[in-house]
């Protein structure tokens, strides 16, 4: 027993240095971004399907942001303050921006620890929060040691239109081409703050999804087999489909003009939520049933989670509009109608269906509207804000209670009920609601249909693909190592067994 | 009077209805045998936990039924592990049900 263990411990270290020894190399070889200011798209183009992208001079990126550094003339207020070296003035040019994007960053690693983690928390039996939070607190961890390694450069580096180059593995590079020709942040959905602010604000996002997935694989997966699922999937589920929306060249990148199908997703509505409520329910799937259920231990643990998750979601959503300005503000406050509106409408449809309303549900139904908004804010109005949040307290609330006994799988805190469903719903009606005053695109509602197709053909292809993939890891996984505890360390709780505590 | 372990709750409660008692208190309790304890972790320093969660269960019946009742618990509640728990059957000199102020066989 202590030896497999010793060996599995042993295994998993041999694996983190194996992949640290491949990569850097690979790194080092990439790390010479040259003096031409194209060097970023180029680079990355040795890998094989990157081919067409060497063709193009430079991510679409560049001239933004090179346009942006110009326009600060020599007296910039930066400038003026002599502890400050040039490379950092060159690359900040909106104090504004910047000091809006750190505190943004901020409320999004609130999100998952500890705001996720007791929304969680308070919804398993008391013999499994531990494992629960730990989770939570876990994948924080990992995925922000994988982010720095190699999956930002995946997702938000020009390479491929299907996943990012290797230019900033290990993060190297991340100010040297500041120097070399002044080009600052590379990505054009940030050409105001400084590359390593915008970094770390989408590693927030990049931890949060696959945290939110543990939802559906709560009380019964074993720890490791967690570790490892989160670990991959980051890499190979979370990078690419953050690069086909977000990248510079990705393939649904609304603000890239090469993009195949532009693909509205403000904020994460397809790369977050439908991402981790389908990889969700493969999970549920593959793993099975719990073998017994019961009632959350702890109403007030969820009431504190989803508090925490609404107030960080001002930087998840009003954050992505990478700026302090108006965009921001419409984000801000279509947020705050749209969860409103979904809490109060899951409140009243659970009271009319149960007889009662409930803690849980009002909170779950505040979830549903973040959720669905998500793709939304910066491109809809008030008006989309209340009617996005309606659909989705209906249909979020039917997720979670109908749709799972429907087809029998055991979702067991509602990952693909409240994120997929809310995901679906939200990155769907952007393409209804979506007013060409507030985010530069119009919708159906503006006699634009054509979105709600692009929409549509975004959320498909993301679905297939995140299940596929996620499949395909899980069986791995399952093969090796396992992926569940065994029925006796699942009746126990999986805290003493798996981490020699409980709770009280 | 039985100790069981708690997630053989449900299992005794089916197997006592299916024989006609219709009535069962329920203790959280704590407590050792030849099951010892288990450990916990607390920063690095391992603490020994001896005393182990059980449930008590408290069945009142008639003495003619008491054979049956514990062939029941004992069905129900073996997982043949060490730990499973005892039943401990002694007499009552009398019940009374409040509602009514029935006493004995008639307040059970």
């Amino acid at each position: 027993m202590k030896l497999t263990r010793l060996l599995t411990g042993l295994a998993a270290a041999l694996a983190t240095a194996m992949f640290i020894g491949l990569a850097a190399p690979a790194a080092v070889a990439q790390d010479n971004p040259a003096a031409a200011p194209a060097a970023p798209a180029a680079a990355p183009a040795a890998t094989a399907p990157a081919a067409a992208a060497a063709a193009k001079p430079a991510p679409p990126a560049t001239p933004a942001c090179a346009g942006a550094v110009a326009a600060i003339p020599e007296t910039d207020k930066f400038a003026a303050v002599p502890a400050v070296p040039a490379v950092l003035t060159n690359c900040t040019p909106s104090g504004g921006d910047t000091a809006w994007m750190l505190t943004s960053m901020a409320l999004v690693l609130m999100m998952t620890i500890p705001g996720l983690g007791l929304f969680y928390g308070g919804m398993v039996r008391k013999k499994n929060v531990g494992d629960t939070v730990m989770t939570s607190f876990a994948i924080t961890c990992l995925v922000t040691v994988l982010f720095a390694v190699v999956t930002y450069s995946l997702a938000f580096t020009a390479g491929s239109p299907f996943v990012g180059g290797f230019s900033r593995v290990f993060l190297q590079g991340i100010l040297s081409d500041i120097n070399n020709g002044g080009i600052g942040n590379p990505n054009s959905l940030a050409p105001t703050i400084p590359e390593t602010v915008y970094m770390c604000f989408q590693m927030t996002f990049a931890i949060i999804t696959p945290a939110l997935i543990a939802g559906a694989f709560a009380e019964r997966m074993k720890f490791s087999a967690m570790l490892w699922f989160i670990g991959l999937w980051a890499i190979f589920v979370y990078a690419p489909i953050a690069h086909w929306l977000w990248g510079p060249d990705g393939i649904f990148n609304s603000s890239n003009d090469a993009a195949w199908v532009k693909v509205l997703d403000f904020a994460g509505g397809t790369v977050v939520h439908i991402n981790a409520g389908v990889a969700g329910l493969v999970a549920a799937i593959m793993l099975g049933k719990r073998e017994d259920t019961g009632p959350g231990h702890n109403m007030v643990l969820t009431f504190i989670g989803a508090g925490l998750l609404w107030v960080g979601w001002f930087g998840f959503n009003a954050g992505s509009a990478v700026s302090a300005g108006v965009q921001a503000g419409m984000a801000m406050t279509v947020t705050q109608i749209a969860t409103a509106v979904a809490a109060l409408t899951w409140m009243f449809v659970e009271w009319g269906h149960r007889g009662k309303p409930t803690v849980i549900g009002i909170c779950s139904g505040a979830v549903a509207g973040l959720v669905a908004i998500t793709p939304a804010s910066g491109f809809v109005g008030p008006i989309g804000a209340m009617a996005i949040g309606v659909a989705c307290g209906v249909g979020c609330y039917w997720g979670a209670t109908g749709l799972k006994h429907m087809f029998g799988y055991d979702d067991a805190l509602d990952c693909f009920g409240v994120h997929g469903v809310g995901g679906m719903i939200g990155a769907f009606l952007t393409g209804v609601f979506a007013v060409q005053q507030y985010g530069g695109t119009a919708g159906l509602m503006e006699g634009n249909p054509h979105q709600v197709v692009n929409q549509c053909i975004g959320i498909i292809t993301v679905i297939v693909y995140d299940a596929v993939v996620t499949v395909i890891i899980l069986a791995i996984i399952k093969a090796v190592i396992g992926l569940r505890v065994s029925d006796e360390i699942e009746r126990d709780g999986l805290d003493l067994a798996l981490h020699g505590e409980v709770v009280h | 009077m039985a100790i069981i372990k708690p997630f053989k709750l449900e299992e005794v409660r089916d197997a006592l209805t299916a024989i006609g008692v219709h009535g069962l208190t329920v203790t959280e309790v704590k407590g050792y045998g030849r099951q010892k304890g288990h450990t916990e972790i607390y920063r690095g320093a391992e603490y020994a936990v001896s005393f182990l969660p059980k449930l008590k269960i408290e069945v009142a019946v008639n003495a003619d039924v008491a054979d049956k009742v514990v062939e029941a618990i004992v069905a129900a509640a073996r997982t043949g592990q060490i730990g499973d728990g005892k039943i401990f059957v002694y007499n009552l000199d009398s019940a009374v049900r409040i509602r009514t102020g029935e006493t004995d066989k008639d307040a059970l």
